[in-house]
């Protein structure tokens, strides 16, 4: 497999065919912000952070680098005005759901995103899919997934694999950005305890 | 619902994981709702994940977790019944059944659902109940259209 | 019913049937599409298969119950042929009369006949009446001769006769090249070139290959599709057929929204007579080429229309786009290659095989070839379906062909796009409808959604009501359009309920380009604009939503009251006695009063308060006048005093 060439912020980069301009670009050493990305799992692309501008040919166009596979004499800029505005406004809507997680902070800081921008939302997921997406690909579990559509998503236990299956794993819950993860946990727990609790009494 | 009935609708498809939402289409059409136990028949049967179901289940305005009620009521609002006047239409059904879109009242008589564009825009705004569309609907006489269900 | 198994058995089949078929017998075709069906026309049907055989004349006239017609404000809709003579709204009380005075004694009934609103005058045929005379129907006209539930019916018209030409006469490459040749985009809003795509798919490597029919079809006021897909199911299966032997695929899939389950019927029906006839299955025609095709339906949700969750509900998952940096054509349902085009797009390849590419590029216009069918809704005189070739003017369809604005309304946008799409002012209105003029002028053609707006309809309002159906459409899987839509919802929201404040109309526009520069999906993408254009055309109309609390429209709700001019009462009592919420105040000679408190805002009053007093008026952007003194509401009648 022959290397290729393209160019992050006026660097020269070389990378190899199936990468994705986000591996590309860490590879060289430059820093392109994610949220819903993780090395152990498939790309998939909802953040939105990861937003690079491609150049070809005088074409310009936004593509989310987590995903965009890397080409001959791409050119790629991963900071300006647009972009960095772009990223702000993601960062605030994001912030009107999770004002105190961890991972947002810095991004917050540097971008200059007001956590006061929108009205605070009553849910604190950020739907960055981490937790449905690690269950399904690496523990094969199935024991968490997305509940209904738009505005309305919403993570959801299933209680009978959960009864099963996470007292002993909860390999999820450092992988959430914010606490919604361990909150649907424990409510799925407590609404299911008065039945599996006692089945569980009885296994002992 | 029977689990006989669902286990010949799965074989009818072959219980092939991508038929799930034809299937489930099928179950809800004749049950009017898809109880849990069938939810995990399919999941069972198909060899699919409940949180793909759990999804699936609630990604599709067609499906619904809970019982309907006897009388399916759809208001249009499609664009054209929209600026012929649908949102007072809707305002006055929600006024006489006490529901809002995608409930059912206590008796289980009513389902209100907001649908959009039933393709009849010549007779805008239109109102189906129980797959009938009545068309031209004022608010003045939905009272009149809805008292003749029981 | 014999298989026919080659393409000489298919023209002696058709001229078997044409001989049996006598074209002077009487016969009276019905529509019989979804809206006519709304307005009655199945009681008709039952009333004219009564009247026939009561009047003992089975052997003489035949009914045949098609598939839409198009005119669908004047439903229920027969013509008479072969005469050609068209009646409209028909009752059932009106099929006796019809039997006994046109279909025994040839006399017309003048009051069913269409009368033309200007001249007054009585047009008697078809084909005479401005609505139908304006149009082209290369697609669209063989519904009023077609009954989509009888094969025969097609082949009669010459059905079948390109897949014979394309399998047997021509190599896949040839018909690739014709329909390259031709010219042909995407009907479904996209406008891809439909050569290019299918190339793409024919030279992705992969030996499963699939083709697709999108009849998803989901922006509100939009039904072509499924006028199509319920009155020629058969066109849509044969320009399939043709397309995957282009491409080299054996398997098709029809995705049909179970919104529509005449189409869904209708579908299944023409599958299952194309199986029995030989036309569908194994070695089509006797030439080697295997096809099956599976009927999906939808279940629910918008965003299903775009390609690529589309394929994704294909699978049996939720209906999520991916990111389409790799092809769908290349990489589609089970990331194998697919073509998917949109129901008018597959109905207009039989034509271009059978006619070939040179007839069918000289309709339209340079970049945007062939013919279009429109849906023309909303504050439009003749509602239906209208297909024009591609360069005819928004204005010629509006006004010779809708014509135009009922109620003596001055029209004030056309909105087209769908969701996607823009709203265009009056200025506008001699633009020509194609794939390139619209999108310049910030709205764009689309699906074929054509709304028409009059002056009272509100432009905010308009953005807002597209918006909340995106929001609640939107899959939710990207922050863009989960989260930045909703916002915008909520802005706007605001702003027609007389909360919008300054700087609003700023983060909108900052909103709109997160959306249109990062969002997963087309949808995502095109959610601002119809934001966008109704600032572009009507910031007028913004600004005093904002800032004077007035909507200049007088549509919304929270900025509106209804007021009884006490110079114009003449205490008739219309509006006390429909009043819903008995808000009104009055009595016999007495002027009526509207309770602010209790009025809901429902509008009767207005409508209901008879033109020659027009007393019931509605009031924005300025406080209600206090009710005059019970005193002086006694109405003295001018009449009376000699």
């Amino acid at each position: 497999m022959s290397d290729i060439l393209l160019q992050i912020d006026g660097k020269e980069v070389k990378a190899k065919e199936g990468m994705t301009v986000l591996e590309a670009a860490r590879s060289a050493g430059i820093s392109i912000p994610t949220l819903c990305h993780h090395e152990k799992l498939e790309p998939y692309g909802a953040c939105r952070l990861c937003l690079v501008e491609l150049d070809m040919r005088g074409w310009k166009k936004l593509v989310v680098s987590c995903l965009y596979p890397v080409a001959k004499d791409l050119v790629v800029t991963t900071r300006s005005e647009k972009i960095d505005r772009i990223r702000k406004t993601i960062l605030e809507l994001l912030l009107a759901h999770a004002p105190d997680a961890f991972d947002l902070q810095d991004l917050a800081k540097e971008y200059g995103a007001d956590r006061d921008r929108f009205e605070k939302e009553s849910s604190f997921c950020i739907h960055c899919g981490l937790c449905v997406r690690y269950c399904a690909e690496v523990k094969k579990k199935y024991a968490v997934g997305f509940v209904n559509r738009g505005a309305n998503r919403e993570i959801g236990f299933i209680p009978e694999v959960a009864s099963k299956e996470c007292w002993n794993c909860k390999e999820c819950f450092p992988l959430c950005p914010t606490e919604a993860l361990q909150a649907a946990y424990v409510l799925t727990e407590a609404l299911a305890s008065s039945s599996l609790f006692s089945e569980r009494e009885a296994e002992k | 619902m029977d689990k006989d009935r669902i286990d010949g609708i799965i074989d009818k498809h072959r219980s092939e994981p991508s038929s799930l939402i034809q299937i489930l289409l099928e179950i809800q059409a004749e049950n009017h709702w898809l109880p849990k136990e069938a939810l995990e028949q399919v999941s069972e049967r198909l060899q699919v994940p409940m949180t793909q179901i759990q999804h699936i289940a609630t990604f599709y305005k067609a499906f619904s977790l809970v019982p309907k009620g006897r009388h399916q009521i759809h208001i249009c609002m499609g664009t054209a019944c929209h600026v012929r006047g649908a949102s007072r239409v809707l305002d006055t059904v929600e006024g006489l059944t006490g529901i809002k879109p995608g409930e059912t009242d206590l008796d289980l008589k009513f389902s209100v659902e907001t649908v959009n564009c039933l393709g009849c825009c010549a007779l805008g705004p239109v109102v189906e109940i129980d797959g009938k569309a009545h068309g031209k609907m004022a608010p003045a006489q939905t009272a009149d259209v809805l008292k003749n269900y029981d | 019913m014999s298989r026919i198994n080659s393409p000489a058995d298919l023209e002696a089949f058709r001229s078997n049937l044409l001989s049996e078929r006598d074209p002077n017998k009487t016969s009276i075709t019905l529509c019989s599409g979804s809206a006519c069906h709304a307005s009655g026309s199945r009681e008709v049907a039952a009333a004219i298969q009564a009247e026939i055989e009561q009047q003992g004349l089975g052997d003489e006239v035949a009914l045949r119950r098609t598939g839409c017609h198009g005119f669908c404000e004047r439903g229920p809709i027969i013509v008479i042929r072969p005469e050609e003579i068209c009646y409209f709204q028909i009752k059932p009380e009106d099929v006796p009369e019809i039997i006994s005075q046109t279909i025994k004694e040839k006399k017309i009934i003048e009051r069913l006949l269409y009368t033309d609103p200007a001249t007054k005058e009585k047009i008697v045929h078809e084909s005479a009446i401005p609505f139908y005379k304006n149009q082209g129907r290369l697609v669209f006209g063989s519904n009023v001769e077609i009954d989509p539930k009888s094969i025969d019916d097609y082949l009669a018209l010459g059905g079948y006769s390109a897949l014979a030409k394309a399998l047997c006469q021509m190599a896949p490459e040839q018909v690739l090249e014709e329909v390259t040749k031709s010219n042909l985009r995407g009907r479904g809003g996209g406008g891809f070139p439909t050569g290019r795509k299918w190339a793409e798919s024919r030279n992705a490597p992969g030996d499963i290959k699939y083709v697709i029919v999108n009849a998803d079809e989901g922006d509100p006021g939009a039904y072509m599709d499924r006028s199509l897909l319920e009155g020629n199911p058969h066109s849509v299966l044969e320009g399939l057929m043709i397309g995957a032997y282009a491409i080299g695929s054996r398997q098709g899939y029809i995705y049909v929204r179970q919104e529509y389950p005449l189409a869904v019927e209708n579908v299944n029906i023409a599958i299952r007579q194309a199986e029995e006839y030989g036309l569908l299955g194994k070695s089509i025609l006797g030439s080697g080429f295997d096809f099956t095709i599976d009927v999906h339906q939808g279940a629910g949700a918008f965003v299903c229309g775009e390609s690529s969750a589309l394929m994704t509900a294909l699978e049996g998952k939720a209906g999520e786009p991916r990111p389409k940096y790799i092809h769908t054509a290349v990489k589609g349902v089970w990331d194998r290659p697919s073509v998917l085009n949109n129901v008018e797009t597959w109905a207009n390849v039989p034509l271009i095989i059978n006619k070939g590419a040179d007839w069918f590029t000289q309709y339209g216009t340079e970049k945007s070839k062939g013919t279009k069918i429109f849906s023309l809704v909303g504050k439009i005189a003749n509602t239906g379906l209208v297909e024009v070739p591609m360069g005819v003017t928004l204005r010629e369809i509006i006004y010779d062909i809708g014509g135009g604005i009922p109620g003596g309304k001055r029209l004030k946008a056309v909105q087209t796009g769908g969701p996607s799409g823009g709203c265009l002012p009056e200025e506008m209105l001699d633009l020509e409808v194609g794939f390139d003029e619209l999108t310049k002028a910030g709205s764009m053609m689309g699906s074929g959604g054509m709304i028409i707006l009059d002056e009272d309809t509100c432009m905010v309002d308009v953005a807002r009501y597209f918006l909340n159906f995106l929001t609640d459409e939107s899959c939710g899987k990207c922050v863009p359009c989960r989260e930045g839509i909703r916002q915008m919802l909520k802005t706007l929201t605001n702003i027609t309920q007389g909360k919008g404040k300054e700087g609003d109309i700023e983060l909108l526009e900052q909103l709109a380009e997160v959306a249109r520069e990062a969002a997963l999906c087309a949808l995502g993408r095109s959610a601002p604009n119809p934001f966008l254009s109704t600032l572009k055309y009507f910031r007028d109309e913004y600004e005093a939503h904002i800032k004077e609390k007035r909507c200049p429209a007088l549509s919304c709700k929270e900025l509106i009251s209804y007021y009884i001019d006490p110079a114009k009462c003449q205490g008739c009592g219309t509006c006390l006695r429909k009043c819903p919420s008995e808000a009104i105040v009055g009595g016999k000679n007495k002027i009526h009063v509207v309770d602010q408190e209790k009025c809901t805002k429902c509008g009767t009053c207005f409508e209901v308060c008879p033109s020659r007093f027009a007393a019931a008026t509605k009031i924005s952007g300025e406080p209600v006048p206090p009710p005059i003194p019970e005193e002086a509401r006694t109405i003295v009648r001018k009449s009376k005093e000699k």
